[in-house]
C-alpha cells in the first residue's frame, strides 16, 4: 500500500514545490531573498 | 571494462570527493572577492544553493536556503516563505540527503577534518542526539524568527545569528582579514560563534560529521524528504548475503539492508563500495511498486 502511494506523493510534492516557488516569486519573496543575500549579513558574521 | 553489476553507482561513490570539491567551488565561484573584501551582489543570489553555505561568504554564488527562509519570515512583509520552502521541497524530492553527501560545502569540510589522523569515536551510542536537529529546524529557523519580532515586525534570523558556524568560517574570518572596518566591529557575538565553530571543528576530527548528524536544520529537512526522494539506495535482496559489511562501513550508523531510505543516509555510497556481491546501488526515479520482497535480507 505504502509503495503504491509513494510515487503519487513524489509527483504531488514536485507539483507543490513548483507551485510554491512560482507563487512565492510572484508575491515578491525572490526579491526579498536577493535583497538579503547581496548585503553583508551582520548576524551571520557575528556583528548584528 | 568494469565487470561489476552496478558500474555507475560504483563510479559515482568513487568520485564523491571530486564532486564535493566541484560543488563547493560552484557554490563559491567568485573567488577574487576574497581579496577584494566584498561579497558578490549579482542576480544569481536570487537562487538558493542546495547546501549550507553562507551568503555573506565573499565568493558565494547563491543564497543560503536557511538564511533566506529566516530573512523572508523575519521581514515585516511576509510571515512564511513559499519561495524557499518550495525550493527545498523540490531539492528534497529530487535529491534528498544526497545534497549532504555530495553537494554541501560544510559537510565536505567536516569530512576532510575527520580524515586528520588520530583517535576516532563512534556515534552509535549517541543516536538520540540526531533528533536535536529537528528541534533546531523548528525553533531556530521556523518559529523564533516568525514569532519573536520587534516593534517594526522584524524578526531575528536566530539560527544564522546564534548557531550557524558557516557565517564565521566563510564570512567573518575572510572579510575581517582584509577589511579593518569589519575587524574592528567584531564583538561578543562573533566570539560566541567562533567558539561554536572551534567546537564543531574539534568534534569533526573525533566524530564523523557531528554538525550534519546533530545540529544542521538543512540536514533535518532533507532527512524528512529522504523517504520520498527520487534518488535513493536499492538493495537486491536476492543477491544480498547478509554479511553486514555495509552496516559496519556506514559512518552515519545506518543499515541500508534494513532501511534503504533511512533519514540519516546521506547517499555517500560507502555501502556500495564495500558490498562483496554488488547488492547495493543507487536508484533514481519514481518508486514504482516492485516484485522484490520488502523484508530485510535474510541470513544465508
Amino acid at each position: 500500500m505504502i509503495k503504491a502511494i509513494k510515487p503519487i506523493a513524489q509527483s504531488a510534492l514536485l507539483v507543490v514545490g513548483i507551485t510554491m516557488v512560482c507563487f512565492g516569486a510572484m508575491r515578491g519573496e525572490a526579491d526579498a531573498v536577493l535583497a538579503k543575500a547581496i548585503r553583508l549579513c551582520l548576524e551571520c558574521i557575528g556583528i548584528g | 571494462m568494469d565487470k561489476r553489476k552496478n558500474p555507475a553507482s560504483h563510479r559515482l561513490s568513487r568520485l564523491r570527493g571530486w564532486v564535493q570539491a566541484a560543488a563547493t567551488l560552484l557554490t563559491n565561484v567568485h573567488l577574487p572577492n576574497f581579496v577584494k573584501g566584498g561579497i558578490y551582489q549579482g542576480a544569481g543570489k536570487t537562487v538558493c544553493v542546495p547546501g549550507l553555505n553562507c551568503y555573506s561568504c565573499p565568493a558565494a554564488s547563491g543564497a543560503c536556503p536557511i538564511g533566506s527562509f529566516q530573512a523572508v519570515v523575519g521581514s515585516s512583509k511576509f510571515n512564511f516563505s513559499y519561495y524557499v520552502t518550495g525550493t527545498l521541497i523540490l531539492i528534497g524530492v529530487l535529491l534528498g540527503r544526497f545534497v549532504c553527501g555530495f553537494l554541501c560545502p560544510f559537510g565536505w569540510l567536516q569530512e576532510l577534518l575527520h580524515k586528520i589522523p588520530g583517535k576516532k569515536l563512534s556515534t552509535k551510542q549517541l543516536k538520540p542526539l540526531r533528533y536535536v536537529k529537528y528541534a533546531v529546524l523548528l525553533l531556530a529557523v521556523v518559529l523564533l524568527p516568525a514569532l519573536v519580532v520587534s516593534d517594526t515586525g522584524m524578526g531575528d534570523p536566530f539560527f544564522c545569528k546564534y548557531v550557524c558556524p558557516q557565517g564565521v568560517l566563510e564570512g567573518a574570518i575572510p572579510l575581517a582579514v582584509v577589511n579593518t572596518g569589519i575587524r574592528s566591529a567584531l564583538g561578543r557575538l562573533f566570539t560566541w560563534k567562533l567558539i561554536i565553530l572551534v567546537t564543531v571543528v574539534v568534534l569533526s576530527v573525533l566524530f564523523y560529521r557531528p554538525f550534519c548528524k546533530w545540529i544542521c536544520p538543512l540536514g533535518a529537512w532533507y532527512a524528512l524528504m529522504n523517504k520520498v526522494s527520487l534518488l535513493g539506495m536499492q538493495v537486491d535482496r536476492r543477491t544480498c548475503v547478509s554479511c553486514g559489511r555495509c552496516a559496519r562501513a556506514c559512518e552515519m550508523d545506518v543499515d541500508v539492508t534494513r532501511s534503504p531510505d533511512h533519514a540519516e543516509c546521506i547517499r555517500c555510497g560507502k555501502c556500495i563500495s564495500v558490498c562483496p556481491v554488488d547488492a547495493v546501488r543507487f536508484r533514481y526515479g519514481f518508486s514504482l511498486p516492485s516484485k522484490q520482497p520488502s523484508q530485510p535480507c535474510e541470513d544465508k
